[in-house]
């Protein structure tokens, strides 16, 4: 279960060097070794096969930033999911002849859009959002497929990885403010930003409103982050114990605790991926349904009853 | 004394009052939820929904403060 059996392996390393004498550091440089297995690392580990090193290239240095462009496990996985998630999306939507009933993967997909366009976007953007719906299927299915792969054994998970949630964090910013200006027109949307106040506290309140554009992305960001990395951390902790305490006789209890929080995160697993995308859909409705409101002001002028 | 005693004596207790502040807030809100379930029981589905989504936003800025307590506790 998730890197419960990496842990173990490696553990047994650990312990052996200390039963033949050669004692590991310290507690704290073993819990830093086992901390390793939810960092990035620059090797695959593969069940019978042993270990791949992965390519490390020389940190590109641009406009005084350090980027360090090297394939890198969460790199490698989020590859594979996202491949996983075009080979089954382009299955699922391949015409299907005429048959009435879909069938296989396209009924897989098929409760995933619905669900997606049921309880995702109408409720929160109305029909305008209907067009918004391949990219927050998008957005739903990824952080699932990313998320449910550090569920298997020597799978890692991307988005436990704070560079993975914020590209993804700053995708659905990019969307939210198309979703506004799109809706509410590039002027409105910029007196949307001055709060309605009298001119005189524009300059506090504009500052003020476009660091408010940042936080609710920010929040996204953080929020899967520390999700999903807090749950391998706790499970490596849990496992941990067994070679704090260095006998494999109180391991039943470790492992009964790290297989109820493997289960707790499962379903971790899945709701952080429908709360990104349903604060993404409700944000970008916040900017949809304020537009709205703009057009009904200027076209339905009030006239009495 | 190591300087970075304060450090991770602020990252224990750091993540100690973050659970106790989430503990508290997603308390209250099971609390409610549980009576609006009991006044309503036909709403159970529609409340227990809600319930799940409020709980992983403060459980959300929960975490805020663990990830600060996780920094400190690296250095």
């Amino acid at each position: 279960m998730v890197n419960g059996v990496q842990i173990l392996v490696s553990g047994d390393s650990l312990a052996s060097a200390a039963r033949t004498g050669t004692e590991p550091a310290s507690s704290s440089a073993m819990f830093a070794e086992l901390f390793e297995h939810a960092h990035d690392a620059h090797e695959i580990q593969l069940p019978f096969l042993g270990t791949i090193d992965l390519p490390h290239f020389a940190p590109l240095h641009v406009a005084g930033m350090t980027i360090d462009l090297s394939i890198t496990k969460h790199v490698v996985f989020l590859w594979v999911a996202a491949l996983l998630l075009f080979i089954v999306a382009v299955a699922a939507a391949r015409k299907q002849g005429s048959t009435r009933f879909p069938s296989g993967v396209r009924n897989l997909m098929e409760v995933f859009v619905e669900f997606t366009r049921n309880d995702i976007v109408l409720p929160n953007m109305g029909p305008g959002g209907v067009r918004y719906i391949p990219y927050l299927l998008t957005t739903f299915l990824f952080i699932l497929i990313m998320n449910l792969m550090g569920m298997i054994p020597y799978g890692s998970t991307s988005t436990a990885n704070i560079n993975v949630t914020a590209g993804l964090a700053i995708i659905a910013f990019i969307m939210i403010q198309f979703a506004a200006i799109r809706s509410q027109g590039f002027g409105h949307y910029l007196a949307h930003l001055t709060g309605g106040v009298h001119w005189t506290l524009w300059p506090i309140m504009i500052p003020i409103e476009i660091l408010g554009l940042f936080t609710k992305p920010f929040a996204l960001c953080i929020r899967l982050f520390a999700n999903m990395t807090g749950g391998h951390l706790v499970i490596i902790s849990l496992l941990g114990l067994i070679f704090l305490f260095k006998s494999y006789i109180i391991a039943p209890i470790p492992v009964a605790f790290a297989v109820g929080i493997n289960l707790l995160e499962l379903l971790v697993a899945v709701l952080q991926a429908y709360i990104f995308t349903m604060l993404t859909a409700l944000f970008m409705g916040l900017g949809i349904q304020a537009g709205h409101a703009e057009h009904a002001e200027s076209s339905h002028p009030e006239v009495g009853h | 004394m190591d300087p970075k005693l304060f450090a991770y004596l602020a990252a224990g207790l750091g993540a100690a009052f973050t659970v106790i502040g989430a503990g508290i807030g997603i308390g209250k809100l099971a609390a409610a939820a549980m009576d609006a379930s009991g006044r309503q029981p036909e709403a159970a589905g529609p409340i227990r929904i809600s319930m799940i989504i409020a709980a992983a936003l403060i459980e959300g800025a929960t975490f805020f403060a663990l990830v600060i307590c996780i920094l400190l506790a690296l250095k």
